[in-house]
């Protein structure tokens, strides 16, 4: 086992540790970045004008503004000592002149209070001048409205292949998107300090990239603005890019009023202005043999990148990676496009465009099966990667035995093949509802496919008294970065638990970091950690060994205690003389004038990837996993319900099994909103509110309430799982798992083909809500009337369908 | 007039001063209680729940969840309000908040002190009793019922171990001040004026005062459980000149059998007060309750709150519609009732003039024999009807003597299926005719398309409703449902 990957005896990393702040969690004692603004003595509130029109120029007169009482200034563009823009691609005007989406922030308000601030805000004059708006896709892809660069991944010949497969399939779907909804809306609190430092509270998964937006706006060099982040209240991805301009508009109003200012979303400003997963729209035709195995997949993505382009390429380069999701595709072509859109400006959510991949393959095995007279979960299983076979774009599935053990494992747990029975019998009895239990795998790369994101730092000190302060790159956002990296600390220390402080996240302290995403948090800054702290350990072991009369090799390091090789067990009692305390080594290694103090840094090593060509080995390890859900559909309403959720994941051997548990059940859930539930409607009419984000309050928009939790919910980790590439032999957790929630979308649609005659086809709506199954429903009772014919989209029997776009044009 | 002030985790807080439309939220925010938060602003998250001492019929105290981002801190006037930080701290966690953490309850932790709010509000239900129900789904072994933590979103945990905790709660111990509280009487309701000239906040001492009031500017926002106005305060930047507080009133807050045998409901009672006093006696409104919304808001709204909007797609109208219930109307000038099915004139528009209150409704008996409701929504709890259908139907010897069947979501206002009843009446309860009904059912109302569903979808679901019910109901005949 590699150095990184293995663990000393009696690690604290695999123990059952709750939230570090899960106490304060409770008892309301945590401390996010607006409850700073509740407590800040004259601070100003910010309040943006929102254009009313999906794509127009604008002119804005403030003056009617200043006339409020308790407003204290308006921030336009003229304020912008430095580039006026909130994104890394310079195509995010933080004052735009043309309103890009309904929604957008034209200018903002700053008042004594909220209220004075929203009064003023709606006092502002804005002048329209309309232009052409584009809000769907479909309506993109007509006028040829891109933006970024599209890319393509090849492999083999599947033109040739899909002409003479036994049996082709073909299809147009849409996948909808999905809104964070954390529950935190974005914040930011800025302020001057006596030194002129600006200073920044920032809900933010990015805060070196908040900096260095920040002083970019300002016109200033990095080392004059610092960001922290004490925790958000949830980010899924919709922190990482789009905080900034927030910040700089905080930041702005600090520096020109010389007051604090806070700028905290309310819901609806959220919903309409900020990013959301991006809407796919798929073409596809795929060919099979008459085994059922694949023959070859073409497939053309376009996602709906909304005004600017944010992080849709990166978004779109793991899409194209994941369209095989665990399947052996021998001939395959994956096309990606982004369409520019007058909406907001889609962004990273959890899975970072990995979801919208595996829809494509999942829907298409999902299609087939009863067209091909193959039950799914035969159909899927015969399809898994094994062992020596490479992924598309060219990267070895490394452990691939793991998706069979995985399989096979869940199949029997969770009692599969004897509930499809039960299932069966149900289903024959009752006409109007109809239950089915569908399986589906998940293979997710992990690393970010920009490879000079894979890297990261931390800075932990040793105080004289063997007390312990962390400070890394990372942001905890909920999903237990902080208490993985205080369990890495201490496991690498040899310190009980307690020993160990982790402090808020700044950018003054760990500099040029990477977005805690990519569900890298863990892997990149617990080597970072695990390096800083191994420093200061071999300090000491020097120190130790001379105190000790022994070779400072032999010296260990466990338990807050410091004693040599086998002297003293765990739990027995010590010799006097034998060992010493942590802080007893820590005070004699100060008067020794030894450093206690250490700066970590690690890379992730083996990464290549050629992003003109999208071949080479980008990432460095798959997460694997596993979900067998059973639902009920309602045959009156399409009202479904999950029944019992399995699932068996590899999280590598487990930093922390609460917390990893809980990131595969959150995540399973957040999937299944996703699939099941969360719908975004736009006005897509020609009216005067086109354009406008119709769901845009928790009344309209409905994220899983504890009525759509799995009645039953059982969710294990993958056992004997170590990981030789990363930090203690675990694995990155936070994204994989919401691919899970396939399963779900595919049992709906057994359960939609119970309904109708033996062999149906169902194609299902994405978000499969109760009126997209209640559709579906209809259109499988009614195949129980077409006699004779199996119904599928099979184009050898019909040339129906919609026509695939060109391969590679 | 005494009290101005709200006692906040056993201290005093004075409101003077306070502005009228400062919701509980940011009023509690500013004490420094940063443990409430702000997730929606409109009583959908729950990330604001507080617990509130109310009157309990035995006059004791029951501690009551509510959202704070919808009641004016203004209406707390003279009341007990306990937050997170007042359950316990992070060194003395309150039980529920051990749990929480211990079970890995929270991740983000930004919803967790209103779920810890919500659990606490059910640890110290009156009634909660180890052992009952558990085979229902939402109760466990110790009586903790699940559906008091549906107004509360979670984005992080998919709430398998928020449900845990919950279940492994104990009861609470002798020395609990929280139990102990419950023994004594809520704090009573506090005549109140705050605020001048543009805009004041009246709770009046009497219904005549309210009248009065009422009669002499009408134009005045009258408010019960502030689930609306709330919504409307935060979200639609909306104020009022005059808001009037009436939720106290005796005379609103009746629950009894009238002198001809109707079944008065207080226009003032909150939902939850009327479950709990109802205990099932009218089924058909049984059915409604634990659909409508969730217990955060079942606390503070009233029937009168909802009949007083006039939403078409307000849950309790097509119940009431169903159960011909009748509006009692109150002014300075004396009362008079009007049918529910009349009330409704218009889009959110209604009979009651603007110095009436909304008193009481009544519910003619003996309740029809078949009645069930039936709501179509994209989540099973805590979300607003696409359709809501509430069907009242009685049989004599398996024919359909009379068919009332009340319509939410497929109008500009709650309406009668007036053709369905027909096509009902005097037929043979069976599969045919729950099949020939259904088809005109179908075709009532005139409902739109929206961003809850389509119109066909609307239609659909009138359509499949009868035939559901008919599934779900025992023919009187020999045809038994498959």
């Amino acid at each position: 086992m590699s150095e990184l990957a293995a663990r000393p005896t009696d690690p604290v990393v695999g123990r059952r540790t709750p939230h570090e702040s899960a106490a304060l969690h409770a008892t309301g004692a945590a401390v996010y970045t607006d409850d700073l603004a509740a407590l800040t003595a004259g601070v100003l509130t910010a309040w943006p004008v929102q254009s009313e029109q999906a794509h127009a120029l604008v002119t804005l007169d403030v003056r009617p503004a200043l006339d409020v009482p308790g407003v204290v200034r308006v921030l336009t563009a003229d304020d912008v000592p430095g580039v006026n823009d909130a994104g890394v691609k310079h195509d995010e005007p933080l004052f735009p002149s043309e309103a890009m989406f309904h929604g957008h922030a034209l200018a903002w308000v700053l008042a004594e209070t909220a209220d004075a601030a929203r009064l003023g805000a709606a006092a502002v004059r804005v002048e329209y001048e309309t232009l052409p708006s584009i809000i769907t896709v479909p309506e993109a892809i007509e006028a040829g409205s891109f933006q970024g660069i599209p890319r393509t991944i090849r492999r083999g010949d599947p033109e040739s292949v899909l002409a003479t497969a036994p049996h082709v399939f073909e299809g147009v779907v849409e996948v909808g998107g999905q809104e964070h909804f954390y529950l935190e809306t974005h914040a930011s609190l800025a302020r001057i300090d006596s030194e002129g430092q600006v200073f920044i509270e920032c809900s933010t998964q990015h805060p070196s990239e908040t900096q260095e937006i920040v002083a970019h706006v300002l016109g200033l060099p990095n080392n004059r603005v610092t960001v922290q982040c004490l925790r958000m209240g949830g980010g899924f991805g919709g922190k990482e890019m789009q905080p900034h301009g927030f910040a700089a508009i905080a930041a702005l109003g600090a520096m020109l009023t010389g007051r604090a200012v806070r700028l905290r979303l309310n819901r609806t400003q959220d919903l309409t202005m900020t990013g959301k997963r991006h809407p796919f729209h798929i073409v596809w035709k795929a060919g099979f043999d008459d085994d059922g195995r694949i023959l070859a997949l073409a497939t053309t993505l376009t996602s709906d990148g909304g005004w600017s382009l944010d992080l849709s390429e990166p978004v779109m380069g793991r899409a194209l990676c994941h369209v095989d999701n665990a399947y052996w595709i021998p001939h395959f072509v994956a096309q990606g496009r982004i369409a520019k859109t007058h909406k907001t400006s889609q962004t990273a959510f959890r899975g970072f465009g990995g979801p919208q991949g595996m829809f494509v393959i999942e829907n298409v095995l999902g299609l087939a099966a009863p067209a091909l007279g193959i039950d799914a979960a035969t159909l899927r299983e015969r399809n898994l990667y094994v062992p020596g076979q490479t992924t598309p774009y060219g990267q070895p599935v490394r452990h691939a035995e793991r998706l069979h053990t995985i399989w096979n494992e869940l199949r029997h747990t969770s009692e599969f093949d004897a509930r499809r029975a039960r299932i069966a019998a149900f289903n024959a009895e009752h006409d109007d509802v109809k239950r089915a239990l569908a399986i589906t795998p998940v293979k997710f790369g992990i690393s970010f496919t920009l490879t000079a994101y894979n890297q990261a730092g931390a800075l932990v000190h040793v105080y004289k008294d063997g007390s312990v302060l962390v400070n890394h790159g990372g942001t905890e956002m909920g999903q237990g970065l902080h208490t993985k990296m205080l369990q890495v600390a201490a496991t690498a220390l040899g310190v009980p638990l307690e020993a160990v402080r982790l402090a808020p996240t700044r950018t003054d302290k760990v500099p040029n970091t990477s977005a805690t995403a990519a569900s890298s948090g863990a892997d990149l800054n617990g080597g970072a950690v695990k390096h800083a702290c191994e420093q200061i350990r071999d300090r000491m072991a020097a120190v130790a060994g001379r105190m000790l009369g022994i070779d400072q090799r032999d010296v260990r390091f466990s338990g807050g205690r410091v004693a040599g090789l086998g002297v003293v067990p765990p739990g027995s009692v010590e010799v006097s003389g034998s060992s010493f305390t942590f802080a007893e080594v820590a005070q004699a290694a100060y008067h020794q004038r030894v450093q206690l103090w250490a700066a970590g840094f690690y890379r992730t090593e083996g990464l290549h990837w050629d992003a003109e060509t999208m071949q080479g080995e980008p990432f460095k390890y798959f997460a694997y996993g596993a979900a067998a859900t059973e639902v009920e559909v309602d045959g009156f309403t399409g009202v479904s319900r999950m029944l019992r959720v399995d699932i068996l994941h590899d999280v590598g051997d487990s930093l922390s099994p609460i917390i990893d548990l809980g990131q595969v059940e959150g995540a399973f859930v957040q999937g299944a909103g996703w699939l099941m539930l969360e719908e975004l409607r736009w006005d897509t009419g020609d009216g005067p509110g086109r354009g406008r984000l119709l769901t845009q309050s928790a009344s309209t928009y409905k994220l899983p309430s504890f009525s759509e939790m799995p009645e039953v919910f059982n969710v294990r980790l993958l056992e004997h799982a170590a990981e030789d590439g990363a930090v203690y032999g675990s694995k990155a957790v936070g994204e994989p798992p919401l691919m899970l929630a396939f399963s779900v979308r595919e049992a709906i649609r057994e359960a939609v083909a119970a309904f109708g005659p033996d062999g149906c086809s169902v194609d299902l709506g994405s978000p499969a809500t109760p009126e997209a199954t209640f559709r579906a429903i209809m259109a499988a009772r009614a195949a129980v009337g077409a006699a004779g014919e199996r119904p599928g989209t099979d184009a050898a029997a019909t040339t129906a369908g919609p026509r695939l776009v060109p391969s590679d044009s | 007039m005494d009290p101005i002030g709200v006692t906040v985790n056993g201290v005093t807080h004075p409101l003077r001063g306070v502005a009228v439309h400062t919701s509980a939220l940011d009023w509690l925010r500013d004490l420094g209680l940063t443990g409430c938060k702000e997730g929606c602003a409109e009583g959908e998250c729950g990330a604001c729940a507080v617990l509130l001492a109310a009157p309990r019929d035995d006059g004791g105290t029951e501690w009551t969840t509510v959202n704070a981002c919808l009641v004016p801190a203004a209406a707390l006037d003279g009341q007990e309000v306990v937050t997170a930080e007042g359950l316990g701290s992070p060194e003395h966690p309150h039980p529920v908040q051990a749990g929480l953490a211990e079970a890995g309850g929270s991740q983000c932790g930004y919803c967790t002190p209103g779920f810890a709010c919500s659990m606490a509000g059910e640890f110290y239900r009156a009634g909660r009793t180890a052992g009952d129900e558990t085979a229902d789904g939402h109760h466990g072994p110790n009586g903790f019922d699940l559906h008091a933590l549906s107004g509360n979103l979670c984005r992080c945990t998919g709430y398998r171990p928020i449900r845990d905790a919950a279940y492994a709660l104990g009861e609470p111990d002798a020395h609990d001040p929280l139990a102990a509280r419950r023994e004594r009487p809520a704090p009573g309701p506090a005549a109140t004026r705050l605020g001048d000239g543009d805009e004041r906040f009246v709770r009046p001492a009497s219904l005549d005062e309210a009248l009065t009031l009422l009669r002499d500017e009408p134009e005045a926002m009258v408010v019960a459980g502030t689930t609306d106005w709330g919504v409307e305060v935060n979200l639609r930047g909306r104020r009022a000149a005059l808001t009037i507080a009436i939720e106290r009133l005796p005379e609103l807050r009746t629950l009894a059998f009238s002198d001809d045998a109707s079944l008065e409901i207080g226009a003032a009672l909150s939902l939850s007060e009327i479950e709990r006093g109802l205990d099932g006696r009218v089924p058909l409104l049984a059915e409604v309750f634990p659909q409508f919304a969730s217990p955060l808001i079942r606390n503070r709204a009233t029937i009168g709150g909802n009949l007083g909007t006039a939403s078409p797609i307000g849950d309790t109208s097509p119940a009431l519609l169903a159960l011909e219930a009748r509006v009692v109307l109150v002014s300075a000038d004396g009362e008079r009732e009007v049918d529910l099915a009349e009330y409704f004139t218009g889009y959110r528009q209604t009979l009651r003039r603007d110095d009436e209150l909304i008193r009481a409704v009544r519910i003619p008996m003996p309740l029809a024999g078949l009645a069930a409701f039936h709501k179509i929504a994209k989540r099973r709890f805590d979300d607003i009807s696409s359709v809501a259908v509430g069907f009242a139907l009685d049989l004599d010897d398996g024919v359909i003597a009379s068919a009332r069947i009340g319509l939410g979501g497929v109008a500009a206002t709650p309406i009668r299926a007036r053709a369905t009843e027909a096509a009902l009446m005097g037929r043979e309860w069976n599969r045919e005719t729950a099949r020939e009904a259904a088809s005109v059912l179908g075709t009532e109302g005139t409902p739109m398309s929206d961003h809850r569903a389509s119109a066909e979808y609307r239609a659909l679901m009138l359509g499949t409703a009868l035939l559901k019910l008919s599934r779900s109901t025992p023919f009187t005949t020999e045809e038994v449902p498959a």
